[in-house]
């Protein structure tokens, strides 16, 4: 890992261990988030994607080394501190019955909030500016539970924005949703990055992840096995090595950024 | 893309500064917003109406309440003996004999309604109550062994009563700790443990002699008889600091209903939370138990009837409390008057709840098929 970029990036890991009760998912992990990058992790499912996303979110406190986030152990701030300055999108999420999307974008405020000082005039045009930037404007008197899975992930997403942290991760945000909703959800990412957001994903797909990313994370059994731009980071070598899939790389047509395409068999052919 | 997602010059940076002039969020229902120096509040409209509703229908119940019995009363009478206009035997009526059973059913009842909410908030599930994590079921038990072996004293069998649900609650928490508390583990668990002290329970009963047997029955049921002053105070003080709590913890609470990545990220404390809300919940039960016996099914109702009714976004404690102080009034009203023989507050609560678990298992049995 270049130690220069540790040095100066916002939000590191520094040869942390990371994982659940006994079971450790990564071990002396080292890896640093460019400022002002779209960073997408990609891996084989089970390689600690989401578990990196964990530790950089201090939802999982390593049990050795430390998530460093703008020179201090991200484990010595308040959590409303740490909630100021990173903001998660979690996989997870749950609408409580009968919430609006008003309410729920709202509650992304909770970190600005106090016991007696709930919705300040700073929050109402927090959450209003957020839900413009997602497009939810218009939904912000229905119910959540009635939206479509692309209206709603939206709403997720403008939640996150509500607080107001120049950092966001986000685990899986397109999962669950069709071709089309995915292609605006990360568009709608790409736009958050150009006004000066560091977003980190965790992304299935090697595709959207070369085509949106600006900087690429490859994990494997925990450990970081390559990163860097998506032309240095997905290549045919590296595709074969992490997923075990032999594959070509392609230009993107459109975009000219790396496309995999596999070199499975193709529908006509028979299992040998 | 189809759907309007904005262009770029619309998007602001982060954290730059704030181009657009005030806008105000459209909720979807009518809100109140307070801002006066450092406090700063948002009020639904509809649950402000619903709890102003309540509270003057529990007004009313408490009027009728004092007006009824072997010595009736009119409505003006007992509203004179309350500000103090009356002297002699229908001030002590009043004040002495009815008020304290009346204040009793609101702040008890109150206290299931909130203990409930606390509960199905934390649980994400609307059949959750302090009963699920064997609080009912080991307080009984103790309460039993008071009564059945050292045959104790009122006080005696208090102190068994809150052992007994304090144990089983921590019995229960510990067993399902696993790196935190998850609440599907804690339901499991605590219905695992609450049919073992169940059928412990009953071979007790089974064991003892008949009179025994009955007295320990009318404990089991929950009653409001013979409460006095004394013990209204000593558990209203108890209550009311709980209630204070609870609401220090509600924020934490409503943020927790987005599940517990969304709320830590969000700058939640979920463990020392959780713990707490748990620690306040089973605590505003074991209060009421310990004065009353287990009125039973108040905490699993009212958070229900109080969402359907004030329509918040999840479980919200205020409409939960209120609901939960009318129903117990009305159940004891119902127990002492209408019923063909005076009867435990806690046999009508099951009858109305076993009503209403019925209808929610049934709708939401419907809804899942």
């Amino acid at each position: 890992m270049s130690g220069a970029m540790t040095d100066i990036a916002r939000l590191h890991v520094e040869s942390a261990t990371i994982g659940y009760d006994k079971r450790i998912i990564s071990e002396h992990l080292s890896v640093a988030i460019p400022d002002e990058s779209f960073t997408v992790i990609v891996g084989p499912n089970a390689c600690g994607k989401s578990t990196l996303l964990r530790g950089l979110s201090r939802l999982l406190k390593p049990s050795a080394g430390q998530v460093v986030l703008d020179g201090a152990d991200i484990s010595s701030y308040k959590s409303k501190e740490v909630a100021r300055r990173v903001g998660l999108l979690p996989q997870t999420a749950l609408a409580p019955d009968g919430i609006t999307v008003a309410d729920l974008v709202a509650r992304g405020r909770y970190p600005y909030q106090g016991f007696v000082r709930q919705w300040t005039e700073a929050d109402e045009q927090a959450v209003a500016r957020a839900m413009n930037q997602t497009a939810v404007t218009e939904l912000s008197g229905r119910l959540v539970d009635e939206l479509s899975g692309g209206q709603r992930q939206r709403v997720w997403v403008a939640m996150a924005l509500a607080q107001h942290t120049d950092i966001l991760l986000l685990d899986e945000p397109t999962t669950f949703l069709d071709i089309a909703h995915q292609i605006e959800l990360l568009e709608l990412f790409t736009d958050l990055h150009h006004v000066g957001h560091t977003l980190v994903a965790v992304l299935h797909d090697l595709n959207h992840a070369a085509r949106y990313g600006t900087h690429l994370i490859a994990m494997k059994d925990g450990q970081v096995v390559a990163e860097g731009t998506p032309e240095e980071v997905v290549t045919a070598e590296l595709v074969e090595e992490v997923f075990g899939l032999r594959c070509l790389v392609v230009p993107d047509p459109v975009a000219g950024t790396p496309q995999v395409v596999p070199l499975g068999r193709t529908r006509k052919e028979k299992a040998v | 893309m189809s759907t309007g997602i904005p262009s770029r010059s619309r998007l602001a940076h982060p954290r730059g500064a704030d181009e657009t002039p005030a806008e105000r969020v459209d909720f979807g229902r009518r809100v109140l917003v307070v801002r006066r120096r450092r406090i700063a509040v948002r009020l639904e409209g509809r649950s402000v109406v619903v709890c102003a509703v309540l509270v003057l229908a529990a007004a009313g119940m408490a009027v009728l309440a004092l007006m009824t019995g072997s010595y009736q009363l009119s409505a003006g009478q007992v509203v004179s003996a309350l500000t103090g206009g009356e002297t002699g035997i229908v001030r002590d009526i009043v004040v002495e004999w009815r008020l304290p059973r009346v204040v009793a059913a609101l702040v008890f009842g109150g206290a299931l309604g909130a203990s409930g909410a606390i509960f199905q908030s934390l649980l994400r599930n609307p059949l959750a109550d302090p009963g699920i994590i064997g609080f009912s079921q080991g307080s009984y038990t103790g309460a039993l062994l008071v009564i059945l072996v050292i045959n104790g004293t009122y006080w005696q069998l208090v102190g068994g009563a809150l052992l007994g649900g304090m144990a089983t609650a921590l019995a229960v928490y510990v067993l399902a700790y696993r790196n935190g508390v998850q609440g599907f583990r804690l339901i499991v668990v605590g219905i695992g443990v609450s049919a073992m002290l169940a059928s412990l329970n009953t071979w007790l009963i089974l064991k003892a002699d008949l009179e025994v047997a009955m007295a320990a029955a009318v404990w089991g049921a929950g009653s409001l008889n013979g409460v006095s002053w004394g013990r209204v105070v000593v558990g209203g003080a108890c209550i009311a600091a709980l209630l204070l709590l609870a609401g220090m913890l509600s924020r934490p609470m409503q943020q927790m209903e987005l599940g517990d990545d969304a709320a830590a990220s969000q700058g939640v404390r979920v463990s020392p939370a959780r713990l707490g809300l748990i620690v306040v919940g089973v605590a505003l039960t074991a209060t009421v138990t310990a004065a009353s016996g287990p009125i039973a099914f108040i905490s699993l109702v009212a958070p229900q009837i109080g969402r359907r009714l004030a329509r918040t976004a999840g479980i919200t404690l205020a409409p939960a409390a209120f609901v939960g102080a009318l129903l117990c009034l009305a159940a004891d009203y119902i127990a002492q008057h209408v019923a063909p023989t005076p009867l435990p507050v806690g046999i009508i609560t099951v009858m109305l709840g076993g009503g209403y678990l019925g209808y929610l298992l049934f709708t939401e049995a419907r809804r899942r098929l």
